[in-house]
């Protein structure tokens, strides 16, 4: 997906770019409304990114002219408010959704794809792998005509390995990714969502294989 | 809304007793002046008719032959008559003695120099009399004789006529004093009029009506508006400042937070050595801990600034938990947590929005929070009777017999809470909003027994 991302605090904007590339998303960084325009203008974007204070003016002020350019882009306020009355004037304005500083990032995903699929928008991102076709904003695989609904931490799991195919995952990193840090889960937690992902991707000519005492792989065929 | 002013009187009651007082002793001094002035008149012009009297009675003594008579005109006493029924007394008296009339008439004891008449009052025949007692010198045989002639009347008819002029002294200084104070009334009810006008407009105000008083007062007034203007100017700097304050803390706090957990999250993704991963996860941990704290810090801090001046809007319950139920579904998601709405009836309550969605999010936070993989939440908005509640239950266990009032005490946690994140505010936050609405926070076993259900009910408008 592309990405704008707005935010004036350079190392915090350095941190998230870092992160949502690390998850094969491609996101251009305006540190002002300016250059935020300007990106937004020129590039069509799946989603943009917006801090509220930003030093050239209030991000109220980006939305409000992006809504009045008619542009359909979804946005995400980043907040570092608390205030609900905040937040929701961002909805008035035109925001479709917020989130809290500091977030975690499996709940900014969550949050864009909600976002994605409400707007109806994501089709574009369908991805293949051989026969399986992978929706990620509906959650749903394909293969053999056969559709199926994800679970999200099915569909989750199933992004990771996407990512990183022919790759060796580690259960622990499968761990991390999958539940939040103050879940005390057990690695072999993993195991039953494999398990259930293997019965999905049946018949598409993806499997995931275990190494054993290293972890998962996907592989094609 | 006098309620905790110290009192002191009342301005009005004061001026009401100071003009009222005033008339009384002004209508009280018109009366004895104007009593005093007719008592004189009435007196002067009855020693007038009597000098009258004894002046003609005087002019009719004369010499014949050698000796002195008198003989009085009817018209001397009866002028008198016309005055009042009152009797009348009279002696003419020389050296010699009584010429004639009453000689035991007590006045005129003493020689009265001519033309010089004197006037007195005493007693005679046991009633009061006043008398007048005139002289002159007449020539008998050569030799001047003083002649002396005293008329006296009783004071009956005097007195009567006093009385009448008294009564009609008291009629003149009571209508005085009704006609005054329904004026000081009148004007005690004006003067206080735009001190009541200006109580009005305030008092009429929302609490969060900061602009300062410009309705036209009186220049007395104005010292009382203008320090009331600048405390309302004071007071709006104050609370602009607190909440800038809450935001701008917020933001400090939570930014460089933001940096670090999104660093750790990267770097947690590159880190391959299993025991750098563990020290990672406990850094996240740590700082989802104290951002969680920071923002249900500020969260109550919020709450308690808002509830000491509480907003008195319509607040959907309904929407409003419908909206957040939504706004959290993605967070159930990330857990399989089914999240469900129902809603029966139209639930509404008298109050302040922010404050309302600050407690419901708080709780169903928790619950999320506390529920387990693949298990379910449900929010239900209801409406019987005189009561609006928000219900959540949940599948997380329940609270095991805790009491709701341990369980909202701050920094209190459940027992069940050693592994999650939490600052033990949540539900303080949202029993005090409750109670802010005149609404209270229970918590029970869930239906089926599995978790909690965490009640807020609020009084319908």
């Amino acid at each position: 997906m592309r990405f704008l991302l707005v935010e004036d605090n350079e190392s915090l904007a350095s941190a998230i770019l870092d992160r949502l590339q690390l998850d094969g998303h491609v996101v251009d960084h305006a540190p002002d409304i300016d250059t935020a325009a300007a990106f937004s203008g020129t590039t069509d974007y799946d989603l943009i990114l917006l801090d509220i204070m930003l030093p050239d003016g209030d991000g109220r002020s980006f939305l409000k002219a992006h809504r009045g350019n008619r542009k359909e882009t979804p946005v995400i306020v980043l907040t570092a408010r608390s205030e609900v009355s905040d937040r929701v004037g961002m909805l008035d304005l035109g925001a479709d959704d917020y989130i809290t500083k500091p977030f975690d990032f499996s709940e900014l995903e969550a949050r864009c794809r909600a976002v994605l699929r409400r707007r109806g928008g994501g089709s574009s991102n369908l991805r293949r792998f051989g026969n399986l076709q992978f929706d990620p904003m509906a959650g749903t695989v394909s293969a053999g005509g056969k559709t199926t609904a994800l679970r999200n931490k099915e569909l989750r799991l199933l992004e990771v390995f996407l990512n990183a195919p022919d790759q060796i995952l580690p259960k622990s990193k499968l761990v991390d990714r999958l539940f939040s840090y103050d879940e005390d889960v057990s690695e072999n937690a993993i195991e039953v969502y494999v398990a259930r992902l293997r019965k999905h991707l049946a018949g598409s000519g993806v499997q995931i294989t275990t190494v054993r005492g290293l972890g998962y792989r996907l592989t094609l065929g | 809304m006098s309620a905790g002013v110290n009192l002191s009187g009342s301005i009005r009651r004061r001026l009401l007793a100071q003009l009222v007082g005033s008339a009384a002793l002004l209508a009280a001094l018109l009366f004895f002046a104007v009593l005093g002035f007719v008592r004189n008149v009435a007196e002067e012009s009855h020693d007038r008719i009597l000098l009258a009297s004894a002046t003609s009675i005087l002019d009719s003594v004369s010499v014949h032959s050698g000796e002195l008579t008198a003989d009085i005109p009817y018209a001397a006493l009866s002028m008198l008559g016309n005055v009042s029924d009152d009797r009348v007394f009279y002696k003419i008296t020389r050296p010699a003695g009584t010429l004639t009339g009453y000689a035991d008439l007590p006045v005129g004891g003493l020689p009265v120099p001519p033309g010089q008449p004197v006037f007195e009052t005493a007693r005679y025949k046991g009633e009061g009399v006043r008398a007048v007692t005139i002289s002159r010198r007449l020539s008998v045989q050569g030799a001047p004789v003083p002649v002396q002639v005293s008329v006296a009347q009783t004071r009956t008819g005097q007195a009567a006529l006093l009385e009448r002029l008294s009564w009609s002294a008291l009629y003149i200084g009571a209508g005085f004093f009704v006609l005054a104070s329904a004026l000081a009334f009148w004007s005690a009810q004006s003067s206080i009029k735009p001190l009541r006008s200006l109580t009005e407009a305030i008092s009429r105000r929302g609490p969060k009506d900061l602009r300062p008083v410009t309705r036209p007062v009186p220049s007395e007034m104005s010292p009382l508006v203008s320090s009331l203007n600048s405390f309302i100017r004071r007071l709006q700097v104050s609370l602009a400042r607190s909440e800038d304050f809450i935001a701008e803390a917020a933001h400090r706090v939570r930014t460089p937070l933001a940096t670090v957990r999104t660093q750790a999250e990267v770097t947690l993704m590159r880190v391959e050595k299993e025991n750098n991963r563990a020290s990672l996860r406990e850094m996240i941990r740590a700082i989802d801990e104290s951002s969680r704290a920071a923002g249900q810090l500020l969260d109550h801090a919020m709450v308690s600034f808002r509830t000491d001046s509480l907003e008195q809007e319509d607040v959907n319950l309904t929407e409003l938990a419908r909206d957040l139920t939504e706004r959290l579904r993605p967070v159930a998601e990330l857990k399989d947590i089914a999240l469900h709405f129902e809603s029966g009836g139209a639930a509404s309550v008298k109050g302040d929005n922010i404050l309302l969605q600050n407690a419901v999010r708080n709780v169903l936070d928790n619950a999320i929070k506390y529920s387990g993989q693949d298990s379910e939440i449900w929010v239900r908005a209801s409406c019987t009777g005189n009561q609006s509640c928000i219900e959540i239950e949940d599948q997380a266990g329940g609270f095991a017999g805790e009491d709701t009032e341990a369980l909202t005490r701050r920094f209190v946690r459940g027992a069940n809470a050693k592994d999650t994140i939490g600052s033990g505010l949540g539900l303080t936050i949202a029993r005090e909003v409750a109670e802010a609405h005149g609404g209270s926070l229970m918590i029970n076993d869930s239906h089926t027994g599995a978790g909690a259900c965490v009640t807020l009910c609020f009084p319908s408008p």
